[in-house]
């Protein structure tokens, strides 16, 4: 025996180890150092969630009628992992599943697309979850329509029915309420990953509106029963089943008849604006408890049926709700419009003047217009009215005297070299009023409006100031006029200071000043009740439906308007004046209800889409009753045209369906709040709802 | 005459209480663990099928039998005999692996056109038997010298060469890299063993380096063993095939854990998630279910069987023997290492199975005869 051959027997031990002890080190790797992650892994191979929507909550009016609320529906599902491997991917399928539900094959073929998969310009209405869960098509088909897809299986590869609860819009008074309530739609991929939130993959959530911001209560917990499968998917064992527990019930301070009221108020406030010829192409009303900043009543201009998510949303549909020919009814105009305030804001500047140490006792001259540096600005109607006292200038709208008032402070405080300690008493008026911030009502999206304070200015003055600086450059050539090239090398030199011309346009609410609807409304309460400034509240209280009260919203105060009592009582009496013989005058005669308010037309620059002139703002901002205010109602319509004629009309609209006015009387039992606004809570009975419905 | 009988009884008798025992306890609890591996591995797939529960165990347990038969009888015969024998194993062998490459008598499972059926199901794997007739075959070739001291020259490698040439080209053709790799593996260890020039040893493992480069590039290798490879690289590359099975392979070792789910409780394992899990995949039952205590008792008699053979080679003195022993060793060492390696995805899949664990017949006959041949040697050294 060589020595070679024994010591070569001794390597090849030696490698036989080797590779005894490498797979001994991977199993432990494997088996104990990182077993976590293959445990986990392995359960997400074996264990199913099979998920049983919990009944969402219903949104009830504060009398307990229901908004919306969920019924059984059917939901037809589409599975692209099945139909995409046939011959002609499940074209003939859509095509057999459009004719059953009555609907267009492209439409059930875009709702079949992963958003992925489209281009990004068309992507509405697309499926935002995979390719490997079933995609509803309909939540709201019949059951003959169930049964024809369940029992013809062959015909309807890879489409499958079942009951689901789905949102179902009573409309009990005829609102509409779609901006304010939102819709739900399915669980997103985002939604999925987020590991604070527990969501499952068929559950729906709340995607706008009062549906988005209470979701969490709305939700309730779906069932879920988890099981083991095997590699056929055949169940084998189940770990854990819980049932679905039903989501609370969402009491709002709105009101069903008021709402649907405000609703009709406002589109024929609209409708009136365009048969007197103007584009009108959009409003918003609101109706706010004064006293505690309860949104009764919340309107937009033009809406969408709520219901169009559940039925599965066309094509057509999802663009409409963006087109700009069909005034994007997508855009919650009371919190999301916004527009010049216009004269409404002489309100604010009242308040302004008697801080400057105006006397509003005193008269002041109205005239035709005012020189103001080598501009002219005018009076809204040409006619000099001379020497007036200043709560009539307040009723006729005289911008004149406001014009004059702002200059004077304007060069009080420097003019173009402003002086260090600056009183700006219009600006910091507008802004103890809350204007360009939030108002922190419960819905999502709000916008802030915008004051075109001496920080504004700059801001803007510093992110512009190029393209003024080399306007012949940059802009358009038809942009290219005299006028507007001065403009620009004014600009240009010193855009970022408060010129007179802005001060001036500034006391009128007009310039860049721009206000929501929901601003309006808080700052017209807080005038009406002495400068509280509430914070607008739509929810009332979150309610179990065993009754039990979870949790309740009670008034919220953003803080307080610099409104002395002697302002209060100076702009109530002037403000009533516009009703009884001022602009609004022959709105209200004879009404019995004593409304205080203001008009406000405001100007809008540039043009439409089509070219033509922008249309007036429409603006009614109001408060009632005078003697003991308890309601702010305003109206806007954009594009509107005067603000009396059209929205002024509108607001007298929804006083006369809020107190139960006939002709110049009152009839208390037909108010919508014969009691007062309702301070206890309603007791919830959607089963009565239910059964009227079926 | 009644010398001869007793010579023979006292002569079998020897054998049974001669036999190593260490040896012969660690295959036997491999041979027990493996059952019952098998048993967990069909069980409940077979119950939910409505198919007989025990139906791989029975079939399991017959051969073993069979197999232990077979390995009885390797021992009887002195292994310095069994040589005569060598040319007809492997000619039967090389007659199987024509056999299996003929259409309708071959049948392929997994890519590899590998086994001969015969009616009532029952299949043969000749290359199995391959492994046994090279071993043996180069093992002669090698030892046949008159001076016990002298090495093998390169003719007598070139000869050894030759003969198992034939069986690996038709092993290559099935294709099944798998058992070719086993088998260069145990020519190696032989030739290193044999006191052959050492050049020999490092150019064959060269060629074996650059043979396996050149099969994958020159495609001799077929695709689904490029796509094994590639999912061996990068497990999503062939998601549905052999990507699935590794990381389900891996996801069901892991998630065993210390001490595993039980027997007969692992949920991959009930499940069928891992395919071919009596077979290729048995590794996989023990990690699921016996965890890292149960499968590491597996490597550990696994070890204990080598370093008892391996004290068997070195006791002996013949160098025939000590081939036989050695490249049976590397067989089983190889086999074993490239079994478990894949499951725990350390090595590319191949489909070769676990020895003296793993279902299958003709693979459970030849791990028992290489056990006959050890115990051979052992008795007479």
């Amino acid at each position: 025996m060589s020595q070679r051959s024994r010591l070569n027997v001794i390597v090849v031990q030696a490698l036989v180890a080797s590779l005894m002890f490498a797979l001994l080190g991977r199993l432990f790797y494997l088996q104990v150092a990182d077993t976590g992650k293959y445990q986990d892994a392995a359960l997400s191979i074996q264990s199913r969630d099979i998920v049983t929507p919990a009944i969402r909550g219903a949104i009830t009016d504060s009398s307990g009628t229901p908004f919306v609320m969920d019924r059984p529906g059917m939901v037809i599902t589409i599975d692209r992992s099945i139909i995409d491997k046939l011959a002609d991917t499940g074209t003939s399928i859509i095509a057999r599943v459009a004719k059953l539900l009555g609907q267009k094959p492209e439409d059930i073929f875009q709702r079949t697309r992963l958003c992925g998969e489209l281009p990004v310009a068309s992507r509405t209405g697309c499926w935002n979850g995979t390719r490997y869960q079933p995609i509803p098509v309909t939540r709201d088909a019949t059951q003959a329509q169930a049964l024809k897809v369940l029992e013809n299986a062959d015909r309807y590869p890879g489409v499958d029915a079942e009951p689901v609860p789905i949102r179902t819009y009573p409309a009990t008074a005829g609102e509409n309420a779609a901006h304010v309530l939102g819709y739900v739609g399915s669980v997103t991929e985002k939604d999925l990953a987020d590991p604070t939130k527990s969501y499952y993959r068929n559950e729906v959530l709340g995607k706008d509106g009062l549906e988005l911001i209470y979701n969490q209560y709305l939700r309730g917990a779906p069932g879920v029963k988890t099981v083991i499968v095997d590699r056929k998917e055949a169940i084998t064992q189940q770990s854990r089943n819980t049932k679905p527990v039903p989501g609370y019930n969402l009491v709002t301070n709105l009101n069903v008849k008021l709402q649907a009221a405000t609703e009709k108020a406002l589109e024929s406030a609209v409708r009136r604006s365009k048969s007197m010829g103007y584009k009108a192409d959009g409003g918003a009303a609101l109706v706010m408890d004064v006293n505690s900043g309860k949104i009764l009543a919340i309107a937009s201009y033009p809406t969408f049926e709520p219901s169009m998510w559940e039925k599965g949303l066309t094509v057509a549909q999802a663009k409409n709700l963006y087109s700009d020919a069909a005034g994007v009814p997508a855009l919650s105009r009371p919190l999301q419009g916004m527009y010049a305030p216009a004269s409404t804001f002489k309100a604010l500047s009242v308040v302004a003047a008697t801080k400057a140490g105006y006397n509003m006792s005193a008269r002041y001259d109205c005239p035709a217009s005012v020189q103001i540096g080598n501009r002219e600005f005018k009076n809204f109607e040409t006619k000099p009215l001379g020497k007036i006292p200043m709560q009539q200038a307040i009723a006729v709208s005289c911008d004149t005297v406001w014009y004059q008032i702002a200059y004077d402070e304007w060069v009080r405080d420097g003019g173009l070299s402003p002086k260090s300690d600056l009183n700006d008493y219009f600006f910091k008026t507008a802004q103890g009023f809350g204007l360009g911030k939030k108002t922190g009502i419960d819905l999502p999206g709000e916008a802030t409006g915008r004051l075109p304070d001496r920080a504004w200015k700059e801001r803007y003055y510093q992110a512009n100031k190029d393209f003024y600086c080399n306007f012949e450059s940059r802009a358009k050539k038809s942009d290219l006029t005299p006028y507007l090239i001065a403009i620009a090398k004014e600009n240009c030199v010193d855009g970022g200071k408060i010129r007179a011309g802005d001060a001036v346009n500034f006391s009128i609410g007009q310039g860049d000043t721009l206000m929501t609807p929901l601003q309006m409304v808080v700052t017209y309460a807080a005038v009406a009740n002495g400068g509280t400034l509430y914070e607008p509240q739509v929810a009332r209280a979150i309610i179990k439906p065993d009754g039990t009260v979870v949790k309740e919203f009670t008034p919220h105060v953003n803080g307080t308007a610099p409104l002395t009592p002697a302002d209060t009582a100076f702009l109530h009496k002037s403000l009533r004046s516009v009703a009884t013989v001022g602009t609004a005058a022959g709105v209200f005669a004879s009404f019995p209800i004593h409304v205080a308010g203001k008009t406000g037309t405001g100007q809008v620059f540039g043009k439409n889409a089509n070219g033509s002139a922008k249309d007036d703002t429409s603006w009614f901002a109001s408060f009632a009753p005078v003697e003991k205010p308890q309601y702010a109602v305003v109206m806007v319509v954009s594009q509107g045209g005067f603000g009396a004629a059209v929205s002024a009309v509108g607001v007298k609209d929804i006083y006369t369906a809020l107190y139960g006015v006939s002709g110049s009387t009152v009839d208390p039992k037909k108010a919508i709040f014969p009691d007062g606004i309702p301070s206890k809570l309603p007791t919830i009975d959607l089963r009565a709802v239910t059964l009227a419905k079926q | 005459m009644s010398i001869i009988n007793n010579f023979r009884r006292n002569r079998i008798k020897n054998s049974f209480s001669q036999f190593d025992r260490v040896l012969t306890f660690s295959v036997a609890a491999l041979l027990l663990i493996g059952t019952l591996l098998v048993y967990a591995a069909t069980k409940s797939w077979f119950a939910s099928q409505g198919l007989d529960p025990q139906y791989y165990l029975k079939r399991h347990i017959v051969n073993i039998f069979i197999g232990v038969i077979l390995a009885y009888g390797t021992t009887l015969i002195d292994y310095r005999l069994l040589r005569a024998y060598t040319p007809i194993v492997w000619g039967l062998a090389v007659l199987g692996l024509v056999a299996v490459l003929i259409p309708h008598v071959g049948s392929t499972v997994n890519g590899a056109r590998a086994w001969i059926s015969f009616p009532g199901g029952f299949q043969i794997q000749p290359a199995e038997l391959a492994k046994i007739a090279i071993i043996v075959g180069i093992s002669m070739v090698l030892a046949e010298k008159n001076d016990a001291n002298a090495n093998p020259t390169d003719i007598d490698v070139l000869k050894a060469l030759a003969i198992s040439a034939v069986p690996m080209l038709l092993i290559l053709a099935q294709p099944d890299l798998g058992t070719v790799a086993i088998i260069s593996a145990a020519i190696l260890a032989i030739i290193a063993t044999s006191g052959a020039p050492t050049r020999w040893v490092v150019g064959l493992l060269l060629v074996a380096i650059i043979g396996g480069f050149g099969a994958v590039k020159t495609g001799v290798v077929s695709d689904y063993q490029i796509k094994r490879l590639q999912s061996f690289v990068d497990p999503s590359a062939d998601p549905q095939q052999s990507g699935y099975q590794l990381r389900q392979s891996r996801i069901t070792i892991g998630s065993g854990g210390l001490v595993g789910k039980g027997l007969f409780s692992g949920p991959q394992t009930n499940g069928r998630f891992v395919p071919e899990q009596q077979t290729d995949f048995i590794f996989t039952v023990a990690g699921e279910e016996l965890g890292f205590l149960g499968s590491g008792l597996i490597l550990a008699l696994f070890m204990l069987f080598f370093l008892r053979a391996f004290m068997i080679v070195r006791r002996t003195n013949d160098l025939f023997g000590r081939l036989v022993g050695i490249g049976v060793i590397a067989w089983f060492a190889f086999q074993a290492f490239e079994n478990i390696g894949m499951t725990m995805g350390l090595v590319p899949m191949t489909g070769v199975p676990l020895p003296f664990l793993s279902y299958g017949g003709s693979s459970m006959f030849a791990n028992l005869i290489g056990l006959g041949l050890l115990q051979n040697i052992h008795l007479r050294s």
